[in-house]
């Protein structure tokens, strides 16, 4: 039987891989090789995943140097001389094993103002927006996020200004700045523009190439420097 | 700093980018045919010197380069050197007006004063 080796993260900040062989199946996934460890090799590791589809995003992890999503990621997509070495997510702090602590990747979503404002009551009329609207089509172009954090631990800014907002949370900031519906535009425009926010980008794409939906922070962060700028010349802000 | 402030960098940045592009461009091209053939720095002195149009580019140049610079720079010193707030700022813009006051004087060297 063919096996593999991987190398598993283990201990927090401070630790040291881990050697185990795994044996190889067909369609064998990243989270697959995880789980079979965990189950029948060492109970004590930790890991987090729950809907195994790349929905929830909640399994990314660092693979071979490159952060990805575990449950749709392929072995044989990855596997390099027979080996895997899995670690956490980066940029983010670890918690045990392969768990980091998302809630800095998820605090930059609240500074980035990520949430919906509405502005009508339930009696009112739905707002009525066309499928082919082009704001629509720009948020609808970013909205599948499922806020893995595989763009957050691939951009170079986020090492290199640990306060800058990230691509996810601009992301998310630029889909409602895209929706038509919202009520806290200005309030919203203010928090991405700051020193840690989309200005920070340099374009360097980390998180577009990563993002596993196929989605393009890049081109949102673009949207809301554009934005920015027709606000300040319309001494809107 | 402010949404509002780092939007006005951004934007006083791409201007600059854009006029900086043609200035370049301008400079090159004129290099290239001005020296074939060889050419001296009296010879170069001889045609620059008193001249209008020289001096309104060149100057546009310089205020480009003047603002351009100083921003790129911004973020690299916050990025590699963790240098941010104001002491960061007051250092830049002195280098702005160093940049400027040092690219006018030579501007004003080259195509100031009769021929
Ligand atoms: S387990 Fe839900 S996205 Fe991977």
């Amino acid at each position: 039987m063919e096996v593999l080796r991987v190398k598993v993260w283990r201990g927090a900040e401070q630790g040291a891989f881990q050697s185990f062989e795994v044996p190889r199946q067909a369609s064998q996934t990243v989270l697959d090789v995880i789980t079979h460890i965990q189950r029948h090799l060492d109970a004590s590791l930790a890991y987090r995943f729950a809907c195994r589809v790349g929905m929830c995003g909640s399994c990314a992890m660092t693979v071979n140097g490159v952060a990805r999503w575990t449950c749709r990621t392929h072995v044989d997509t990855v596997v390099k001389d027979g080996a895997l070495e899995v670690a956490p997510l980066g940029q983010l702090p670890v918690i045990r094993d392969l768990v980091t602590d998302m809630a800095p990747f998820f605090d930059k979503w609240a500074r980035a103002r990520g949430r919906f404002r509405g502005t009508r009551s339930r009696h009112d009329e739905f707002a009525r927006i066309a499928p082919q609207d082009a704001d629509r089509r720009q948020a609808d172009a970013g909205i599948e996020c499922i806020g893995c954090g595989v763009c957050y631990a691939s951009c170079d800014l986020v090492a290199w200004n640990p306060d800058y907002l990230g691509p996810a949370a601009l992301n998310r900031a630029w889909t409602l700045v895209c929706d038509a519906r919202d009520g806290a535009q200005a309030e919203r425009l203010s928090a991405v523009g700051g020193d840690a926010g989309c200005h920070a980008c340099h374009t360097q794409m980390g998180c577009s190439e990563r993002c596993p939906k196929k989605i393009s922070p890049t081109a949102g962060i673009a949207g809301l420097k554009r934005a920015l700028a027709r606000a300040v010349l319309k001494g809107a802000l | 700093m402010s949404a509002r402030g780092e939007t006005i960098l951004w934007l006083a940045q791409r201007a600059s980018a854009a006029v900086l592009a043609l200035c370049v461009m301008v400079h090159l091209v004129t290099i290239v045919f001005a020296v074939q053939g060889g050419l001296s720095a009296a010879e170069i002195l001889g045609r620059t010197r008193g001249s209008v149009v020289g001096l309104v580019f060149y100057a546009t140049f310089v205020i480009a380069a003047a603002v351009h610079a100083p921003i790129g720079l911004r973020a690299t010193l916050g990025e590699w050197l963790g240098w941010r707030g104001a002491s960061r700022d007051v250092a830049l813009v002195l280098f702005a007006i160093g940049l400027a006051v040092l690219g006018l004087r030579a501007v004003a060297g080259v195509f100031g004063g009769a021929a």
